[in-house]
């Protein structure tokens, strides 16, 4: 799934914020190269 | 040590300040690339009438209860209360020409310039406002001629002003190459000074308290006040302080993001506690960055453009009293570096960890109050429910936690929680809008415990990638008897 | 999305080529969502931000897509992402966002 792939992470502050989303992608073998938290309010 | 502090007093205040939702920092940004955005944002705006009648700004200063509103027909702006007043029980409403005279009010810089007929009309506005004091009157002045703002306008660097659309007046730059004295950026902090002393003004006028009483004020406003050597430096407490005469004051401002207000509560109580000051105020003033923010969302689904208020709050901390609310010092909920930025770990340091502390649990607290952003504003930008999002995740951790039944979950979220109704004014919905109805169900023996929790997004400032947030639980006192 | 945002995987998809880039989302508003998505694939539709006009065409994926769930392990899934099992609608996420995906390629 994530061969050869670079992987962003967008999260949000109330949803999965972008920590999050890459600490679990790492785990997965991603190669998560960003990772920024929207905050809509 | 001495007992737990109390919340003696509260305010809310909302400005309405459509002419200025033009400087909100999404508006400033857009509008000069396009041409039909500015008179598409006219059209869109609201009149002093609609936004008194709008029913979380009702709901905001105190006439209506969070509950009438899960009930009120949707979409609130198509709904309005009938005959509503902008005199609440807990703040009130306040016009934009009213505004203007508080403002320059505020203006120890000659940072305002309002035409002379202008100055004139904010005058009488000001003449037996409530909260006006004579030192307002004097720093009115005669105005400037239109020549005058004109020419600032077109060669200084000044901001317009306008009322209704319409010219009335300028607002000047202090450097020319400091962007912390910009025009933009001293209109924002002025806008909140202005709204921040009116706040504190009612705070003052609600306990029966003299401003020589007041002992020691905390902002927990969303501007940054300083020059290029100190950007951000402060103080808006003290800068409020002066501008209420609250002579016997000093005060300092307390930042964390969106759960500033409880981490001013937090800190403001623990000084009360220790026996530092034997009275102390926080306050947050209005924010003009977030005005129009979601305009676009607005647009698009031809409804009026609600993020035209500037909000504030103000809160009167003192020794128990044996009546007020009580701030439980000892069920702090804290994030902590380490806590992590998953949901489940924050939920948890913000509303398990505190409330185990006192033998409550999620579904025993009678109230969790978070933040209360006003759904109607943003969902049509699709930036979700706050609220209601958070609600669902605090169910989701009772359910994980055996708490309650899956099933369960939409009467956990009715019974605990509440719709948003607070201007998206960044602090001020940090849960404590709602403290003035908890501690009107306190005093009518309507509730015992409401957990106050606000989380603050700290990456937007680039400095960590941590998420923030802080809460407190707020307890009927004791010292009540049961049902008084 | 915000200006910055956009801009930023702009700028990550010229350096690290459009074909290697995935994109994954964590909000759970559905429609904000599928904006964020749109945005990522064909264009930013409020015409507001640089990714305006512009067709990206990134793999866009919800970090709680369903099918995702087998390349996460189960116990990093269950500490950190377990909660929202209970409350989104993760399969109606997905189904948009596959639909998108789809369309796109």
């Amino acid at each position: 799934m994530f061969e050869g792939k670079y992987v962003v992470a967008l999260g949000e502050r109330d949803g999965v914020p972008g920590p999050v989303i890459a600490e679990v992608l790492r785990a997965a073998g991603a190669n998560v190269i960003a990772m920024v938290t929207e905050c809509f309010v | 040590m001495s007992a737990n502090p109390v919340v003696k007093q509260y305010a809310y205040l909302l400005v309405h300040t459509s002419d200025f939702v033009r400087y909100g920092s999404k508006p400033i940004r857009e509008i000069p690339k396009s041409q039909e955005l500015g008179p598409a944002i006219t059209a869109h705006l609201r009149n002093f009438a609609q936004v008194v009648a709008y029913p979380p700004n009702q709901v905001f200063i105190g006439n209506l209860h969070p509950e009438d509103l899960a009930a009120w027909p949707e979409p609130w702006w198509q709904h309005p209360v009938e005959q509503a007043s902008p005199v609440g029980k807990y703040g009130e409403i306040v016009d934009q020409e009213t505004f203007y005279g508080y403002l320059k009010a505020a203006d120890g810089f000659d940072l305002v310039y309002l035409t002379p007929g202008f100055t004139a009309r904010v005058r009488e506005r000001l003449q037996g406002h409530h909260l006006s004091i004579p030192e307002d009157m004097d720093n009115l002045g005669p105005g400037v001629e239109m020549d005058k703002i004109k020419h600032a306008i077109e060669a200084e660097g000044s901001l317009p002003l306008f009322h209704q659309d319409e010219l009335i007046g300028s607002f000047q730059r202090h450097h020319d190459e400091d962007a912390s004295l910009s025009a933009h950026v001293l209109m924002e902090n002025l806008m909140t000074k202005a709204s921040g002393a009116m706040v504190v003004r009612l705070l003052l006028e609600r306990a029966g308290m003299t401003p020589e009483q007041g002992r020691y004020l905390i902002s927990c406003s969303e501007e940054a006040v300083g020059d290029r050597y100190n950007r951000g430096g402060g103080s808006m407490a003290k800068a409020v302080g002066d501008m209420c005469r609250m002579v016997n004051s000093t005060g300092a401002d307390t930042k964390a993001f969106c759960a500033g207000p409880i981490y001013a509560l937090v800190h403001g109580g623990g000084l009360v506690k220790a026996e530092v000051f034997e009275n102390l105020v926080v306050f947050g003033g209005g924010c003009l960055a977030k005005l129009g923010m979601k305009y676009s969302g607005h647009l698009k689904h031809d409804m009026p453009i609600l993020e035209d208020v500037l909000g504030g709050i103000a809160f009167l901390l003192t020794p128990d009293d044996g009546v007020s609310p009580v701030l439980r010092l000892d069920a702090v909920g804290l994030h902590t570096v380490g806590a992590g930025s998953s949901q489940q770990e924050i939920l948890k340091t913000l509303a398990v960890i505190p409330l185990e502390k006192l033998g409550l649990g999620l579904t025993t607290v009678d109230k969790i109050s978070t933040e209360l952003h006003n759904p109607e504003v943003t969902v049509p930008q699709g930036s979700g429910n706050v609220p209601l999002n958070n609600y669902k995740l605090l169910a989701a951790l009772a359910i994980m936690r055996g708490e309650i039944k899956r099933e369960e979950l939409n009467e956990f979220i009715a019974t605990r929680g509440m719709p948003g109704f607070s201007p998206t004014q960044g602090h001020v919905p940090a849960a404590v809008p709602y403290l003035g109805h908890a501690a009107e169900a306190m005093a009518q023996g309507r509730m015992n415990t409401a957990l106050l929790m606000a989380k603050g997004s700290l990456f937007l400032g680039r400095m960590s990638q941590l998420s923030d947030g802080m809460s407190v639980l707020l307890e009927r006192n004791p010292a009540r008897k049961a049902g008084s | 999305m915000d200006a910055e945002n956009q801009s930023t995987i702009m700028r990550l998809a010229e350096e690290y080529g459009r074909e290697n880039l995935m994109v994954f989302l964590g909000a759970t508003d559905v429609e904000g969502v599928e904006i964020s998505a749109e945005t990522l694939i064909a264009g930013d539709p409020s015409f507001a931000g640089p990714l305006a006009g512009v067709q990206l065409g990134l793999q866009v994926y919800h970090i709680l897509e369903p099918s995702l769930k087998r390349y996460i392990p189960p116990e990093v899934y269950q500490e950190r992402l377990g909660i929202f099992e209970v409350i989104v609608d993760a399969q109606r996420i997905e189904d948009s966002l596959s639909k998108m995906r789809n369309q796109a390629a």
